[in-house]
């Protein structure tokens, strides 16, 4: 845009360069403010893109990293230029579009082939570590060490002051203990010739190579080794595991037993017994595998799913049809009191769906519930205790909250509907039924089709209503997960990844990925199908 | 170019990217040690408990240097985030937590075991015992929790002798239901664990060393059984009721309805604020032997993937491990200490003395993941048997599921 400038020199006889620049000049003549507004808002961006850069580098982020400073450069380079004039609407959308959908989806497909969960949770390294720490079991009957940590050349060492006879001794990882004179403090040694002691800040320094310290206590490996874990105090320890790093083994020094790395993410004995933790590997589609051929799984996914189904289509042609039932009937010129009726129907819309399911809940107890007591007079139903029963009492609930929606769309469609179609509907001597059915109705779909697909997606993914009602109970007996009568697959697979004590994200996700599939291919065949239903109108 | 409302979305829009990116990454969290940042503990906190231990982390900071960031985090949310950052090598140095947490942090290798050394015989043994894991210290204790009977002393003068007899009591006082207890529709083994074992039957047998086996499963002990049975006719006597949750028992014992309420101390200040003469009973027990119930214990664990941890071991064990410290987290949250020395002093306090008292038998929670499958089946199976399912084989039944899944 800067050539705009040029045009101020206008000379007498312009050359075609010069008229061009006058063009853009007196396009743009009214636009200055335009512009400058759109630098300032450019600045804001890059000003916000550097302070996160800036944040990341600190961090050490450096994929995050590139790939902002790769967006701003496009996103300055599209506003700028000349050219991309669709990139220009586009650009927005699409970026929030790979933020909020597209990574989310694919991180999620991600973990689905993984064996992500309890007991695979970090890297191998970390769980030889971990598995190298948790096998050091304390000497019996060994005392506490008053230790000192002390340095030569770089290398750590351990003096150490035998409690018994307050005799000091010095060794290093390699080097096994041995005696030497060391100063003395308060019977404890802190000094000896040759090596530098640390100080606590020095210790914390290196804290790492503190944790890795471990002195033989004799040219006998079965003695155990010195350990510290704060720098002050030290202790006596023997492993139970023995990790061969060339042979990528752990090996049980009590019963002999090896164990290897199978590819399953743990180190597993012939017997197939496993130690964990292990690790996250990948493990292609064992998932989605398990998903399907595990009885115990499979038995409680398909009734899941089947009453997912039931319960999305039962739920949005219950809530239509008795919107719309309503929507007709306030139609009628001579209804009275329309806007008292109009308010008290938007009522359940205007409750937040959360709180209307609890108080149900409250309101459905056998015991002590409202329904039960006062307007039943004591009665015993099991309204959510009851497999069937707590089916029926989630879609009720769910039709209370989800009609007044329905009403007020069946209204505004149904104002779209031209008078004279019934007018000429009752001319040629046809029912008020027959005017609904081949009439209004077809006219009314076109609408409010996609509002009817939408709602589907919405009641297949409900979770806020079954989580909050029912729990998904009651509960199947004989499932290895803890899924329920009333679970739909949404919180199937909540339960599956976020309770208990064996969290499963990778299974969770294949779950996740599969109810994706579905609901897209149902949300792409319904609107393939309301295509047809256009071609009415 | 015209710059209108989308240029707006646009700038939201890149701003969201960025913020959202650079919030993604910049988590509060510790970054990469680097000499500057290694003495700095970050300590992730129950967001209740951090004035608690203000003091204590700035008193540190005096001594060694070692600066002491307290993060305070959402009580539900502590333990997933940490089991998820732990490995990222970007959570924190210390964690606040529970010990049934242990068999799952454990599993997922994200604790690294703490050396109590000679500090170890000042704890209670229930919190010592609860702190280890497979022979292993992973934890350092600074509370002890368990249940008791709360009893109204307005209406019943008198502590229970025993289960008949505390209803009973509560029948002459004119209460309907004179003893309360949180349940639910899946049932709430945990509150009623004390009656179980006073039938003889733990959820597991312990080995010699009292780490709990998962191999010798003793629910399905003729005591078991026996358990199920009575719960049976307590249910259908209308005792025990699935349908009281914990909402519906708090509100019959503030209201007076109930005057027994098998409890923790969570719930006391509830009664007492609702001016309720509260007094604390031992748990009446069916049988002859005491209603043991399950004791659990809050601590710190240390992170295995800290690269602090020197700092981290003096900070738990030579600084929370001081009395003066458990008192002061004592004094913001009302639980038992579980340093010897600072629970006597914590039990001058009546209500205190009274769940002391109880946590005598108390039991630690299982934190072996075989307990995972335990507690999968146990509040059903409880529930169907208060519900008038038949109780030998619903236990039966119990006890198979169990043992299928832990094998």
């Amino acid at each position: 845009m800067t050539d705009t400038l040029q045009a101020e020199t206008a000379e007498k006889t312009p050359t075609p360069r010069q008229r061009s620049a006058a063009r853009i000049a007196d396009a743009a003549g009214g636009r200055l403010r335009w512009v400058a507004l759109k630098i300032a808002l450019l600045a804001i961006v890059d000003a916000v893109a550097l302070y996160a850069v800036f944040v990341l580098f600190l961090h050490n982020e450096w994929l995050v990293l590139t790939l902002v400073t790769a967006v701003t450069i496009l996103v300055n380079w599209i506003y700028f230029s000349r050219r991309a004039i669709p990139a220009k609407y586009l650009t927005p959308g699409i970026i929030l579009l790979v933020v909020f959908q597209i990574f989310t989806l694919t991180y999620t497909a991600y973990i689905g082939f993984t064996n992500y969960g309890t007991g695979h949770n970090g890297t191998k390294d970390q769980a030889i570590a971990s598995l190298m720490r948790s096998s050091l079991v304390r000497v019996e009957d060994s005392p506490t060490f008053e230790v000192t940590v002390v340095e030569r050349v770089g290398e750590l060492g351990l003096l150490v002051t035998d409690p018994t006879d307050g005799e000091a001794s010095l060794g290093t990882n390699q080097k096994p203990l041995e005696p030497v004179d060391a100063t003395m403090e308060g019977g404890k040694a802190v000094a000896v010739d040759g090596w530098t002691s640390l100080t606590f800040a020095e210790v914390l320094g290196r804290s790492t190579e503190v944790e890795q310290l471990a002195v033989p206590y004799s040219s006998d490996p079965n003695d155990g080794a010195i350990r510290t874990q704060d720098g002050q105090k030290g202790y006596l320890y023997t492993s139970t595991l023995v990790y061969d790093a060339d042979a990528d083994t752990m090996t049980d020094t009590a019963t002999g037993t090896v164990y290897t790395d199978t590819g399953e993410g743990a180190f597993t004995s012939e017997s197939g017994e496993q130690l964990l933790p292990g690790w996250q590997v990948f493990v292609g589609f064992d998932n989605f595998v398990r998903a399907i051929t595990d009885a115990s799984i499979r038995g409680p996914l398909i009734a899941v799913t089947l009453w997912t189904f039931v319960f999305a289509i039962v739920s949005v042609a219950s809530t239509f049809f008795l919107g719309l039932l309503l929507a007709m009937l306030f139609q009628n010129k001579r209804m009275r009191f329309k806007n008292g009726y109009r308010i008290m129907l938007i009522l359940p819309y205007a409750f937040p769906a959360f709180l209307g399911a609890l108080v149900w809940a409250g309101m459905m107890n056998k015991s002590f519930g409202f329904i039960n007591q006062v307007l039943l007079g004591g009665a015993e139903i099991p309204w959510l205790t009851d497999p069937w029963m707590a089916k029926f009492s989630v879609l009720l609930v769910n039709l209370w909250l989800g009609f007044p929606y329905m009403f007020l769309v069946c209204m505004g469609a149904l104002q779209g509907i031209p008078e004279e179609v019934n007018e000429a509907g009752v001319m040629d001597g046809a029912s008020p039924w027959q005017i609904f059915r081949r009439i209004k109705l077809p006219l009314l779909l076109v609408t409010v089709a996609p509002i009817l697909i939408a709602s589907f997606a919405f009641n297949f993914n409900n979770f806020n209503l079954i989580y909050m009602l029912t729990g998904g109970g009651p509960r199947f007996e004989d499932a290895t997960i803890p899924v329920g009568h009333t679970d739909l697959l949404i919180s199937m697979v909540y339960k599956v990844a976020f309770t208990g004590q064996n969290r499963d994200y990778g299974l969770a996700s294949a779950f996740t990925i599969l109810i994706f599939i579905v609901v897209a291919v149902i949300a792409i065949i319904s609107f393939r199908r309301t295509k047809a239903l256009e071609e009415l109108s | 170019m015209k710059v209108n409302k989308k240029s707006w979305l646009a700038l939201g829009g890149v701003v969201a990217v960025t913020v959202g990116l650079a919030g993604c990454a910049g988590t509060a969290s510790d970054p990469k040690a680097t000499d500057s940042s290694s003495s700095t503990l970050t300590v992730w906190v129950d967001s209740e408990r951090v004035d608690a231990l203000k003091g204590a982390a700035d008193a540190y900071t005096e001594k060694t240097g070692v600066k002491v960031d307290l993060v305070g985090k959402d009580v539900s949310k502590i333990k997933d985030d940490f089991i998820q950052q732990a490995p990222t090598g970007k959570g924190p140095d210390v964690v606040m937590g529970a010990h049934d947490w242990l068999g799952e942090l454990s599993t997922n290798g994200v604790v690294a075991p703490i050396e109590l050394g000679d500090s170890a015989s000042g704890y209670l043994p229930v919190a010592l015992q609860a702190s280890t894991y497979d022979g292993t210290v992973y934890m350092l204790p600074y509370a002890v929790e368990n249940i008791a009977i709360l009893r109204n002393a307005d209406i019943i003068a008198e502590p229970a002798t025993s289960f008949d007899d505390m209803i009973s009591k509560g029948q002459a006082a004119g209460l309907a239901t004179p003893f309360v207890v949180e349940q639910g529709t899946e049932g709430n083994p945990y509150h009623l664990y004390p009656f179980q074992t006073a039938f003889g039957a733990p959820v597991f047998g312990t080995d010699a060393e009292g780490n709990y086996d998962p191999t010798d499963l003793q629910m399905g002990d003729p005591g078991g059984f026996e358990f199920a049975n009575w719960l049976g006719a307590q249910g259908a006597a209308g005792n025990f009721n699935t349908d009281i949750d914990g909402d519906i028992a708090k509100t019959k014992f503030l209201s007076g309805e109930a005057a027994f309420w098998l409890t923790g101390p969570w719930n006391v200040s509830a009664a007492t604020d609702a001016g309720i003469n509260v007094a604390i009973d031992p748990i009446p027990s069916p049988t002859s032997a005491p209603a043991q119930p399950f004791a659990g214990v809050k601590g710190f664990f240390v992170s295995s993937e800290s690269d602090n941890k020197v700092a981290a071991n003096d900070f738990l064990v030579n600084y929370i491990g001081t009395e003066d410290v458990q008192l002061d987290l004592f004094k913001a949250g009302n639980v038992l200490p579980a340093l010897t020395a600072a629970a006597d002093t914590a039990a001058s306090d009546p209500i205190i003395a009274g769940f002391q008292a109880v946590g005598a038998d108390a039991v630690p929670m299982p934190a072996i993941p075989a307990m995972g499958s335990v507690w999968q089946y146990w509040g059903i199976a409880e529930a169907a048997i208060i519900n008038g399912a038949d109780p030998t084989t619903t236990w039966q039944k119990l006890v198979d599921d169990v043992s299928a899944a832990i094998k």
